[in-house]
């Protein structure tokens, strides 16, 4: 069983190493992130096995594969979302323009204000549109009436939600619909100004209007931002992103442009998946 | 009768047991509040309340038992609210879940059925001997801290506990510290539980009579406690003192006291429910 596990492990590294050189020499983008060799155990199960992956700026990235293959695990290590689980365990080195963001000096709370994240469930704080969107800054001790206000609405113009609730920012934020909840949670992430954005599925609880909403957001978003996305649906992945990849039982299977991965994957577990027949 | 109407006369028969069962203990209820509205709510007026003891029945007033309960209530509120609070919100946010914190757990659940009289003898030895508190009312009110922290704590958690993960993960996500998504998320969230599980266990530590009368609190003081180092007196052993007296009129003392008492205890518990209700609706 360890045997085999080994073997399967080395395989993947040899096989993500050639995946990632590959992109590297085909587009000149520094990245923006860097995962060398990432495995990660939740107490004796192993839910990552060795991935090694780069991340373009200003690009969307889609996150594909069957439930419980490790996607959401691989991406909440970006912003150590993973920190505070019971059990978790992580070797390797995840860089972020060069720095280990695993490193002992790392403050995690800077971390996060540079990676932000969207929920699968969109999980506004009970309480009022604005003091949602204002929470980031006000945690960092920013007090200037003024700028808070000139973020929050910032921010909740770049996601599309400041002409329906500019007249009433006092209301409580669980009043709003599921699809308005959700660009809520997107601009109180907006708000804080990161660089990257982390989206955990972030429509498979909306319905066909609010994710077009969302998708149309993100297809702006990526001008500025950097956007890594897990989800379940095939059609969102090859509509909204630049790059897929494509994980299997904790390994990643395929990494290549979204065009490729959907019309010529060069896996059959990538094409199997991709149409159905399996996942 | 076939299976089904066999069924359907069991699910009756449970049923009407169930409301016998209930209908008892709430008879029990109105029977006792009647009985003791009867026997003391002629006896009740500001005078009951201003008056302080006397050898007398019908000058007798509970003024220096009432304030002594008041400062009890507010020294352990003061006490054993923030410190419940606090190991609470550490077990359930800090703490990592392993055997020892398994252990933990069960030591406090534990520690809230321990009898109240051992919190007594325990007030006394540590509170008022080694510490030299005497039979003050910081003593009294100390081991009655002590009596009620492993409810409040177990409340904090529980409270703690229905705060949905989804909530502290936005929190942190934009960069909050632990502190902060607990100042700021948790405890605004859980406050109602958190509040409710304080009073109703405020109401119980009001209601104790047992911890107090070991530690040393007197049936009679002829003054009102005025700083936490003086002697005191509480309701209920206020009320267990006038009953155990041969007069007729400090019977009725007696009853009016618990109907003073009971007061209290409800006003609490109201307050409690109210809290529940109003968090409740906060949240959805």
């Amino acid at each position: 069983m360890a045997k085999e596990i080994k073997v399967t492990m080395e395989k993947a590294i040899e096989k993500n190493i050639n995946i990632s050189s590959a992109i590297a020499e085909d587009e000149n983008h520094a990245a923006r992130i860097d995962a060398k060799d990432i495995k990660v155990w939740y107490e004796d199960f192993m839910a990552i096995k060795g991935i090694t992956m780069k991340i373009k700026p200003n690009t969307v990235t889609a996150f594909i594969g069957p439930s419980g293959c490790g996607k959401s695990t691989f991406l909440r290590l970006f912003n150590r979302m993973n920190d505070y689980v019971d059990g978790f365990k992580m070797e390797g080195k995840i860089k972020l323009q060069g720095n280990n963001i695993y490193g002992k000096k790392v403050l995690v709370e800077e971390l996060r204000k540079e990676i932000g994240m969207v929920f699968q469930k969109p999980n506004p704080f009970p309480k009022s549109i604005f003091e949602n969107v204002a929470y980031g800054l006000k945690i960092q001790g920013i007090k200037d009436k003024k700028f808070i206000n000139a973020r929050v609405e910032k921010a909740l113009k770049q996601a599309d939600l400041w002409d329906e609730v500019k007249d009433n920012l006092k209301k409580s934020a669980l009043a709003l619909s599921g699809g308005q909840q959700q660009r809520l949670c997107i601009a109180r992430t907006l708000a804080v100004e990161p660089s990257i954005i982390l989206m955990d599925e972030p429509t498979s609880a909306l319905d066909p209007i609010s994710t077009a909403k969302i998708e149309d957001l993100i297809f702006e978003l990526k001008e500025k931002y950097t956007i890594i996305i897990v989800t379940h649906n095939m059609q969102q992945a090859s509509r909204i992103s630049d790059y897929t990849a494509f994980f299997y039982l904790g390994e990643l299977i395929e990494y290549d442009k979204t065009k490729t991965i959907f019309t010529k994957p060069s896996k059959k577990q990538t094409e199997n998946y991709i149409t159905g027949r399996f996942g | 009768m076939n299976s089904i109407q066999k069924n359907r006369l069991k699910d009756q028969l449970f049923k009407f047991w169930g409301i016998a069962c209930t209908l008892f203990a709430l008879i029990l209820l109105v029977v006792f509040i009647g009985d003791i509205l009867i026997d003391g709510i002629q006896r009740i007026d500001w005078d009951f309340i201003t008056d302080l003891p006397s050898r007398k029945a019908e000058k007798s007033g509970i003024y220096t038992a009432l304030m002594g309960s008041i400062w009890i209530l507010l020294l352990t509120t003061i006490i054993a609210f923030p410190v419940g609070v606090a190991a609470g919100v550490y077990l359930e946010e800090y703490s990592k879940k392993n055997r020892l914190s398994a252990l933990l757990e069960i030591n406090i659940s534990n520690l809230a059925g321990v009898p109240s009289i051992i919190y007594g003898l325990l007030g006394l030895e540590v509170f008022v001997r080694i510490m030299g508190l005497g039979a003050s009312v910081l003593a009294g009110a100390l081991t009655l801290s002590l009596l009620i922290l492993p409810i409040i704590i177990v409340a904090t958690r529980e409270s703690v506990k229905a705060i949905p993960q989804s909530l502290r993960d936005a929190s942190y996500a934009l960069g909050a510290s632990k502190w902060q998504t607990i100042w700021n998320q948790i405890l605004p969230a859980s406050g109602g539980g958190i509040l409710t599980g304080v009073i109703l266990a405020l109401s119980r530590a009001v209601g104790e009579t047992a911890p107090l009368i070991v530690v040393g609190a007197l049936a009679y003081v002829p003054f009102a406690p005025a700083s936490p180092m003086d002697e005191f007196s509480v309701l209920p052993i206020q009320i267990f003192n006038w009953i155990s007296r041969p007069q007729h009129g400090f019977v009725e003392n007696a009853a009016a006291a618990i109907i003073i008492l009971l007061l209290i205890t409800f006003v609490m518990n109201g307050i409690a429910v109210y809290f529940r209700n109003k968090w409740q609706k906060k949240l959805k």
